[in-house]
């Protein structure tokens, strides 16, 4: 899996209410998370984000289990999520619907370009990202949760195994 | 020799394991996002060995017809599932499972980050999102990867004015918000026996604020004790010699009463450092501190007095308002100008009532003081039950141990 995109950057410790605040989430429309995504923050970043790649701070997706932070940003159109570190509910909910996340350390200046997000036969699941041409590993899976990222997430994959 | 989470989970740290869910709950925030994506993985069947609730406390009575509409699909569901549900009313999702539920041992899952709220009992309790849950509504598993964990060792005993809050906040603001992130906190050692359930409650629902997976006491007597005041029984669990990867000591006789800042919860600071500061708003409630034992000590700090600003108290649960009724705890904090709310999560997540003005400042006895959470512009401090109380009465922030 590749990818690439403009790198939008972030500070650390973005909570999930900073991602999409708690009075949006009484709904089901979708379109509506994408649209009010960091409004707290800064209204502007909603309209960077189409083929962005995230690059943020320690400790991304902090606070909350509401899935509806990980949807907003696939919604939003962002390639992928780039960060040191990840809060754990928010990390599965990526995984489960399919946003890739990339355990990095990367100033933010630059542009990010993805590389091997999963590898092709996926038996050793890891991620990275390439800076000035070096390769960096980040994070690793299970070979199970591997194979659900890369074919878009869980609900996808269970009606299969069940 | 084993870690607590080890022995539940039954495999070492670091190991990924599917493990059987002994108790899933959800509620109507993320009941919503659950039911849709069950139905996506083909929504025919439910686990058989698990046990399944489903507790409305998030906007309750339902704001508008938007929420009433979601709120109907939802109820209607779990009444044809035939899952344990729990309408409006009934309380917060995390005290109902404390209340009427968990046993030490069991593996506990919730659609909520603070279902890391059980572990007070010994379970290996945790939050995780809404597809999480919808494909255990389905298989009754799920995968963990069994966290390493940071032992607090806990000695002497919480005097004075301190609570339990005080030492949740002391605790967090030395992890701070990732020190703890994916691992399992235990809360060990000889102080640990001087502190209540309710106590152990708190404790443990704070442990995510630091990003961690679970929160857990070992089961002793004071936890049977408890269990059996409720009807049920379980079995009492020793620690044994491990190795944990970072200690914290806290000896409790040196806690102080503490308030977490704007806008985050690792930010605790003696509330004497902010005495004087003007507020708009008091909450008392949540899954926090929405307890009896709140709620009384909140009385008995407020009774014959007024409070000087206007003060919400929220009950955690319908058992814990009906108790308030028969020890007349909900008179004297009427009496004193309180104002109550429904059972259920009140205004902390900012999703209807309770909510702040742009520039207001409230000192919330809630966990989470993220930015805009409890209305956009509003400002959140957070602190414990006695600090609340003297607060309210002076309209300011104030200590408990200087009132």
């Amino acid at each position: 899996m590749q990818g690439r995109g403009t790198a939008v950057c972030l500070p650390a410790d973005i909570d999930t209410d900073v991602i999409i605040a708690g009075r949006y989430l009484r709904t089901k429309d979708r379109s509506i998370w994408a649209t009010h995504i960091f409004e707290d923050l800064d209204p502007a970043i909603a309209l960077r984000l189409k083929g962005a790649v995230i690059v943020a701070g320690k400790n991304f997706g902090c606070g909350s289990s509401r899935e509806q932070a990980a949807i907003a940003l696939r919604e939003a159109g962002v390639v992928a999520v780039i960060a040191p570190s990840f809060a754990r509910i928010f990390f599965r909910n990526a995984i489960n619907i399919g946003l890739p996340l990339i355990e990095c350390d990367l100033s933010c200046e630059e542009e990010a370009r993805l590389h091997s997000i999963l590898p092709k036969d996926g038996s050793k699941p890891a991620a990275g990202a390439s800076r000035s041409g070096r390769s960096r590993r980040g994070c690793r899976i299970s070979s199970k949760q591997a194979a659900s990222w890369s074919t878009g997430g869980i609900t996808r994959d269970l009606p299969r195994a069940v | 020799m084993s870690t607590l989470s080890e022995r539940i989970l039954r495999a070492p740290a670091g190991d990924y394991v599917d493990r059987k869910v002994d108790r899933a709950y959800a509620h109507d925030g993320t009941g919503v996002l659950t039911l849709e994506a069950w139905r996506r993985m083909g929504g025919n069947r439910f686990g058989n060995d698990t046990r399944y609730y489903l507790q409305f406390d998030h906007i309750v009575p339902a704001n508008n017809s938007t929420t009433a509409t979601l709120q109907h699909e939802l109820r209607e569901f779990a009444r044809e599932k035939s899952m344990q549900f729990s309408d409006i009313g009934c309380g917060i999702c995390h005290q109902i499972m404390s209340e009427d539920a968990v046993l030490p041992g069991e593996i506990v899952v919730g659609a909520d980050s603070h279902s890391v709220t059980p572990g007070a009992f010994g379970a290996f309790a945790t939050g995780v999102g809404a597809t999480d849950m919808a494909a255990i509504w389905l298989t009754g598993e799920t995968w963990f990867k069994v966290p390493t964990s940071a032992g607090i060792h806990l000695t002497g005993k919480l005097s004075g004015a301190a609570e339990a809050k005080d030492l949740a906040l002391a605790y967090v603001g030395k992890l701070g918000t990732d020190g703890a992130t994916s691992q399992a906190l235990e809360f060990v050692g000889e102080g640990v026996s001087f502190l209540s359930m309710d106590e152990r409650l708190v404790l443990a629902n704070l442990s995510v604020e630091a990003g961690a997976k679970a929160g857990l006491f070992y089961a002793d007597d004071v936890t049977i004790r408890y269990l059996k005041e409720q009807g049920r029984s379980g079995t009492m669990q020793a620690p044994e010699p491990c190795t944990y990867c970072q200690d914290l000591d806290f000896d409790l006789a040196d806690i102080v009463p503490l308030v977490a800042v704007p806008h985050r919860v690792d930010t605790s600071r003696p509330v004497e450092d902010l005495a004087g500061l003007a507020l708009d708003q008091v909450f008392i409630g949540t899954c926090t501190n929405g307890r009896y034992s709140d709620l009384a000590r909140f009385a008995r700090l407020v009774k014959g007095k007024k409070v000087a600003v206007r003060t919400i108290v929220v009950p955690a649960s319908a058992a814990v308002l009906k108790k308030t009724i028969r020890t007349g705890v909900l008179a004297d904090i009427i009496e004193a100008g309180c104002t109550i709310g429904t059972p259920g999560c009140g205004p902390c997540i900012g999703y209807h009532m309770g909510v702040l003005g742009e520039g207001e400042v409230c000192l919330s006895t809630a966990n989470r003081n993220f930015r805009n959470r409890m209305g956009v512009g509003g400002e959140i401090y957070l602190g414990s039950v006695a600090t609340a109380a003297a607060s309210a009465i002076k309209g300011e922030i104030t200590s408990p141990e200087a009132a």
